[in-house]
């Protein structure tokens, strides 16, 4: 168990390392440099100034070698400033990654409940109208545009019937009510996005796993069928489900980036969107490593979620 | 002696064929694509008999009703929104065609490599793809969509046509949405590669080339038209959410997703201009799955989940 941690966490550290490099890559690709907002400020600077500036700040340094100082300096915590908030990236990014935890968490937790109840009813009611209407709300979930339906939300709720704020984010010191009120449309947003293809699978495992021997058995002892449910076919079909999930937090995320950027919703997404658009370097590279890193500890934390539902999958390579 | 009543031959792609017009979700989304198409496909002509422009702006004509002329009235800049959302269909539906196309062809191959090649380059080429699978798409996508193309050596004149935002959405779906089909494809080499007919097509020294395209690719071909058919979807999906964000198709060009770039200030007075394009990419989307998977169904009857 610990050796298999060591290496999965070993292993993503690299794979971490070649990404940040790629993106290090890309982000040199974007519009101009981060000079040339100083340049464009200063209407006195010469074109020697200019370059004399670049070499201060080593932006004229080949590719390699720039990746290798912003490394160094990354490692010993040091991530820059943004060139537009003229603030430590730091400071910018550990707030927004709390607020993108705090939305795609509990739409994440309220998803998989949601879909793996509607998976389960659809499939021990094969082919009735109920399985046919669960369907069709999975393929308008995985069909529909999340950023055009956060749209249609605010236009019922905030523009129509006035229940619910349009965007923004609660203010410091408010209650519970406020947090909710500002929550609840992104969430939903989020939700109906995840549980279209959420539903589909854990419908299509479950009914794989309705049709085994070990069930028909269970039923043949005469066991109540929600135990049944409960205990023998839903633990057994979560597995194929937990892989889509770990998969699709990238999925997640991208829906997050949407839906933050619609509902004001200071997180992650419109971070990166912002940054990427100011041309604000260091913080649409930081912004990305840290996806990025999410990304790697949910697919790790997923095999650590299939041990605890399947003991016969052992992590160490040693079969228990 | 009696005459055997001898049936005509029926081809596996009759069988299919078969399959799939039993299956009326698949249908009705085959037969709501065409009628889409075939609507994008006429907007000069709507245009034209109509008398209207889905192009000209016109400060008269701003968010006018329904009614002379405008099917769907005009929109905030006067253009008529009718025929500019069939323009804008034609622009959303060949993106995703093509975006599904190149990234099904370039996914084969690289499977195709992958299963037939084995060892190292199977190796390298799998970690690749589980690296793609797992990054952060959307914001990639964003900045590629944002990088500057004369840091790669483009001119000024193709970077401000037109054609350049088009086709840069295109080859960014496309490097980013060839994994699944990889997978798939590698998978279905790694079987038929060890089949019998494809050791004797070895054994009489056909090139590794031949093989592929001859015997292998052949047969592995009908979870890769299922795959591309659902692709399509995602991709028509993707390039709205670019264009919504302002960094995928821009200004003259229009598809569904532009057309709700400012959408969030349309809710206020005009909800039904915000309203009309997304509802477009969520009935074609939807009419892409239902035909994906009455598909996929058709191919392999076994897997029936519905």
């Amino acid at each position: 168990m610990i050796r298999f941690l060591a290496t999965r966490t070993l292993g993503a550290i690299i794979t971490l390392f070649a990404k940040s490099f790629i993106i290090f890559a890309l982000i040199g690709l974007m519009p101009g440099d981060p000079l040339d907002l100083l340049a464009q400020a200063n209407p006195d600077a010469t074109p020697e100034s200019i370059a004399t500036l670049r070499s201060i700040y080593s932006v004229d340094q080949p590719l390699p070698d720039r990746y290798v100082a912003w490394l160094q300096a990354a490692l010993h915590g040091d991530f820059g400033f943004s060139r537009i908030q003229h603030r430590p990236v730091l400071d910018i990014v550990v707030p927004a990654l709390g607020n993108t935890l705090v939305l795609t968490g509990i739409a994440f937790v309220i998803s998989t409940i949601i879909a793996v109840f509607l998976g389960t009813i659809a499939a021990t009611r094969k082919g009735s109208w109920i399985d046919r209407a669960i369907n069709l709300l999975a393929y308008a979930g995985i069909s529909v545009p999340s950023f055009w339906l956060s749209l249609v939300l605010i236009y019922i709720f905030a523009v129509k019937l006035g229940w619910l704020p349009a965007g923004g984010m609660p203010h410091v010191g408010d209650g519970a009510q406020s947090w909710a009120s500002h929550l609840l449309l992104p969430v939903a947003a989020l939700v109906m996005v995840e549980i279209g293809g959420l539903t589909r699978y854990a419908r299509s495992a479950m009914l794989e796993v309705l049709g085994q021997d070990y069930i028909r058995t269970a039923r043949a002892k005469g066991i109540a069928n929600g135990r049944m449910l409960l205990r023998h076919a839903l633990r057994n079909a979560m597995i194929p489900v937990i892989t889509i999930i770990a998969l699709g937090f990238g999925h997640l995320f991208s829906g997050a980036l949407l839906v933050e950027n619609i509902f004001a919703w200071r997180g992650m997404g419109r971070l990166i969107l912002e940054a990427i658009m100011g041309n604000d370097y260091n913080l649409a590279l930081v912004c990305l490593l840290f996806t990025t890193a999410m990304i790697l500890v949910a697919s790790i934390l997923a095999d650590l979620a299939y041990t605890w539902l399947d003991p016969r999958i052992s992590l160490g390579g040693r079969r228990r | 002696m009696s005459e055997i009543a001898l049936e005509p031959a029926i081809s596996v792609w009759t069988l299919r064929w078969r399959r799939l017009a039993r299956d009326r979700a698949a249908l009705l989304g085959l037969a709501v694509l065409i009628l889409l198409i075939a609507l994008c496909v006429a907007a000069p002509l709507f245009e034209r008999t109509l008398g209207v422009s889905a192009t000209d702006t016109d400060l008269f004509t701003r968010f006018s009703p329904p009614g002379d002329g405008h099917w769907l009235g005009a929109d905030d800049a006067g253009r008529d929104e009718f025929t500019r959302l069939l323009q804008g269909g034609q622009i959303s539906l060949s993106i995703g065609l093509l975006g599904a196309l190149g990234s099904s062809l370039l996914g084969t191959l690289i499977g195709a490599v992958a299963g037939y090649a084995r060892g190292k380059t199977d190796m390298v080429l799998m970690r690749i793809t589980d690296g793609i699978i797992s990054l952060p798409v959307l914001p990639l996508l964003i900045i590629l969509a944002a990088l500057d193309l004369s840091k790669l050596g483009f001119s000024q004149d193709f970077i401000r046509s037109g054609a350049a935002g088009y086709w840069r959405i295109v080859l960014i779906v496309t490097l980013l949405g060839w994994t699944g089909v990889a997978r798939l494809v590698r998978a279905s080499t790694l079987a038929l590669a060890e089949r019998e007919f494809v050791l004797a097509a070895r054994a009489q020294g056909a090139s590794a080339w031949w093989i592929l395209s001859v015997h292998i690719l052949p047969n592995a071909i009908s979870p890769v038209i299922v795959a591309t058919t659902l692709a399509m979807g995602r991709v028509i999906l993707t390039e709205s959410a670019l264009s919504f964000l302002g960094v995928g198709i821009q200004p003259p060009q229009t598809s569904w997703g532009s057309m709700l770039t400012n959408a969030q200030e349309l809710i206020g007075n005009a909800p039904e201009l915000a309203l009309y394009p997304g509802l477009l990419i969520l009935v074609t989307v939807i009419a892409i799955n239902f035909v994906g998977d009455g598909l996929q169904a058709a191919f392999d009857p076994r897997t029936d989940s519905r």
